[in-house]
């Protein structure tokens, strides 16, 4: 049997979903925040098994770009969780409601 | 086959990995989970010839971002149990619902030949050589904007850092956004 890139694309799909999962299901910041770099993986993983069908290198240059914008997020989204933690001693998304009406 | 066999294995790292990282009560163990999950797709990388794309993975990911993650777990407090009682009633079934709605959509989407185009010719390797030419010829623009970006995003990191809450003379607990 032979891996054909879209065995690649059908694993992406999976690990997006278990990360999209725990975007929705879980209620701590930095696991929601683990649970978006899951989901940028995937979509890593996808834009490369594209490129190698295709026989191009964009879809390897494109997980370059994914990847910075995915560390300037991690950086600032990690600040924001200390500030938040420093403040209200939690990291859980429900009992930040200082912004509800 | 020996690729078959690779990914078969990093196959299942990856998912247990992933299901960890969205499972584990203990945001450590979450951590270690992801950790195995973006180790799994640096060999997936390298599979598909994509070699300094693998490397940065390992060196980016597996190396500062998760330090940076197990730093602020560490801040934060693994010993603080996570409230799991859902406030929203409807959440979790519709979220699950959804899920499996969506999963079954892209699996099915997947097994149509949606990656076409004009050349189906053998895999180009990713070597610094070839992806360096694409980065600083091609996209030499893009390139440039990433590192205004970086620049910002410390920037804001930085400042994020200074502010202290209760150094501000006086303001209330609820008002400044930081």
């Amino acid at each position: 049997m032979i891996v054909t890139p879209g065995w690649y694309l059908a694993l992406a799909a999976v690990i997006f979903v278990i990360g999209a999962s725990g975007m929705l299901l879980r209620r701590n910041a930095l696991v929601m925040f683990m649970s978006v770099e899951l989901m940028l993986n995937a979509a890593n993983l996808s834009f490369v098994a594209a490129g190698r069908a295709l026989g191009v290198l964009d879809g390897q240059a494109a997980v370059f770009f994914v990847m910075v914008v995915a560390a300037a997020e991690v950086v600032v989204g990690l600040a924001i969780i200390v500030a938040v933690f420093r403040r209200r001693a939690t990291a859980s998304v429900d009992e930040l409601s200082g912004l509800k009406g | 086959m020996v690729e078959l066999v690779l990914f078969v294995i990093f196959a299942l790292a990856a998912v247990f990995g992933a299901v960890t990282t969205v499972w584990a009560r203990n945001p450590v163990y979450s951590a270690l989970g992801l950790m195995l999950t973006l180790f799994s797709v640096a060999v997936f990388y390298v599979s598909n010839g994509a070699h300094l794309v693998a490397a940065v993975q390992v060196i980016v990911y597996a190396g500062a971002v998760m330090t940076l993650f197990l730093f602020v777990v560490m801040l934060v407090g693994v010993d603080r149990a996570e409230n799991r009682k859902e406030n929203l009633p409807v959440q979790r079934p519709l979220a699950l619902g959804l899920l499996v709605l969506f999963g079954g959509a892209v699996l099915v989407a997947g097994r149509f030949a949606w990656v076409t185009g004009p050349s189906g010719g053998r895999a180009r390797e990713g070597t610094a050589e070839a992806l360096g030419n694409e980065l600083f010829r091609r996209w030499v623009l893009p390139f440039e904007l990433t590192a205004l970006l970086l620049i910002i995003a410390a920037a804001g990191t930085i400042a994020l850092g200074m502010f202290r809450p209760g150094e501000e003379g006086g303001e209330e607990d609820e008002g400044e956004a930081a």
